[in-house]
């Protein structure tokens, strides 16, 4: 079984997994400046745990319901609980050249950040408890099957074509959705609409934002299995969409008044996410189209969730959910196989039917991702409750849940 | 009589206030970083998507203790330093004290208010 090892592709792999770490802590900057004071440890906490939460439930049965042997398109077998049997040599249908443990290790890593993303939808507010319960709910019967569809051997959305480079599916948009579906259950933030709750630390958010990025070239580059021609072309498509969608969320916020730091950084992480599916299939002007777009759409999408006065509190679903959106769409459109051999083309390259793959690929995801989170959280909602009480939630989630302060 | 001087003034005028107040002699004075609003309501910030309205703003709250017959010449002064003409320029109250104790020396009233060079000393009012 398997291939020779490569070590060059294994060292690569080994590096992004210690860059797609490194996301994860980054988004709880990102997301924690965001926070008001008050609530900045549970907000960072809540993106923290998963470095430990995901990473004991994708050893112990995570990653064999993903990448297990298939069992009807829709599932992994338990042939790799445990991680038993993914060691050192190849597995051929999961990194030709590297070894089976490190794929699944990398993988790890998405498994960590993606339930992590969902949290900026219902901060300030959710009951650590339920939080965590609904966290383990939703890896195991959301994102493990979720992430064998698409990428696992037999996976049935793989198999009908569908192309999702490095997680546009099965992280952000299932990220994206799941939030939107959650922040209406819970309902939105005591004072929500009536009070400003502004951001408590910008810099903060930024630091994460600047160190997403970087992360993001292990998240793309090293979504190529390899370090080759197309991880190479993955992060230069990676970067150029992310500044791409940086400048045009500048010049929107500078028509709508001023330039503001927070809405530049927010540009780039759009930027970052809508190329995801992406990245390893287009070209460099293509990502710079998509980061563009992706921009216009989520800064409305944003304006769009304010006018109805929901309390998605941190937009993931506009940042994440419609960004890549766009992004699996863009696949459709601008991927072309010179780039990547392993890929197909979209409608400009003379393939329109692939347009009509990633559109089925969208809407199995956000319909799966948007229906299960919806009544997994109405059931914890009506059983155990999702929300902390008033009084814990003026007090703030810091000293009520966690009984510290962020700053003393 | 001691009289107690509360300017709530422009947090980016307290340099300016500090300065003059210096200059007329008025060496004692602390000042506490608050937040509120007045006429002025508040303030528009951008946020990641259009604007939104804050109205609880930072202001800086000067205290001073003086006798009341230097309080008219410090109200002016700071009048004069902290004026912008526009709203959110700030507000000046003025309380009577009922005494003050100095802790080292534990001289007390207008003696405990008494500053090496200042504006008493200027005038030679001396100890009164």
């Amino acid at each position: 079984m398997g291939g020779a090892l490569n070590s060059g592709d294994t060292a690569w792999l080994l590096v992004c997994c210690a860059l797609v770490l490194m996301m994860t802590p980054a988004l709880a900057l990102f997301y924690g400046g965001m926070a008001r004071r008050k609530n900045v440890l549970s907000t960072l906490t809540m993106s923290y745990i998963f470095m430990a939460l995901a990473g004991v439930q994708w050893v112990l049965y995570g990653y064999s319901l993903a990448f297990g042997a298939d069992i009807g398109g829709l599932i992994g077998g338990l042939n790799f609980l445990g991680l038993t049997g993914v060691g050192a040599l190849p597995n051929p249908d999961y990194g030709k050249t590297i070894p089976h443990g490190l794929f699944a290790a990398f993988q790890m890593m998405f498994a960590v950040i993606t339930p992590a993303l969902i949290t900026g939808a219902f901060v300030e507010r959710v009951r650590f408890k339920s939080f965590l319960l609904f966290s383990l709910i939703w890896m195991t019967i959301v994102y493990d099957p979720l992430a064998h569809w698409v990428w696992g051997k037999g996976g049935w959305l793989g198999a009908l074509g569908a192309l999702d480079f490095a997680g546009g599916t099965v992280v952000h948009i299932a990220a994206g959705y799941s939030a939107l579906a959650f922040a209406l259950v819970i309902g939105p933030r005591k004072g929500f609409g009536k009070t400003p709750m502004e951001p408590h630390n910008i810099p903060l958010t930024v630091l994460g934002a600047g160190l997403l990025w970087v992360g993001w070239f292990g998240f793309n580059a090293g979504s190529a299995l390899a370090a080759n021609g197309v991880a190479v072309n993955a992060l230069i498509t990676t970067n150029t969409s992310a500044a791409a969608a940086g400048l045009v969320w500048m010049v929107l916020g500078w028509l709508d008044g001023r330039p503001s730091t927070l809405g530049i950084a927010t540009g780039m992480v759009v930027g970052l996410a809508a190329v995801t599916p992406a990245a390893g299939f287009v070209s460099p002007m293509a990502s710079m189209v998509i980061g563009a777009v992706a921009a216009v759409l989520s800064y409305y999408a944003i304006r769009f969730r304010q006018n109805r006065n929901l309390d998605e509190s941190m937009d993931v679903w506009a940042c994440h959910g419609i960004a890549s959106t766009w992004g699996m769409l863009a696949t459709g459109l601008f991927a072309t196989v010179e780039l990547n051999s392993a890929g197909a083309n979209g409608l400009f390259h003379g393939n329109p039917a692939q347009l009509g793959t990633q559109f089925i690929a969208v809407v199995v995801t956000i319909a799966f991702t948007f229906g299960v989170t919806y009544v997994v959280a109405k059931v914890l909602d009506l059983s155990i409750g999702l929300r902390v009480t008033s009084m814990e939630e003026e007090v703030g989630l810091d000293i009520s849940a966690h009984g510290e302060r962020a700053y003393s | 009589m001691l009289k107690k001087i509360e300017a709530i003034i422009r947090e980016d005028k307290l340099n300016d206030v500090k300065e003059a107040l210096r200059e007329i002699g008025i060496v004692g004075l602390n000042v506490i970083e608050i937040r509120g609003h007045g006429r002025q309501g508040g303030i528009t910030l951008v946020g990641r998507s259009g604007s939104y309205q804050v109205d609880m703003l930072t202001k800086i709250q000067v205290n001073i203790i003086l006798s009341e017959h230097n309080l008219e010449e410090t109200i002016e002064t700071i009048l004069n330093a902290a004026s912008t003409g526009e709203t959110g320029d700030g507000v000046i109250f003025v309380y009577p004290v009922e005494t003050a104790i100095r802790i080292r020396t534990r001289e007390r009233g207008h003696e405990a208010v008494m500053y090496p060079g200042d504006i008493d000393e200027r005038k030679g009012h001396g100890k009164i």
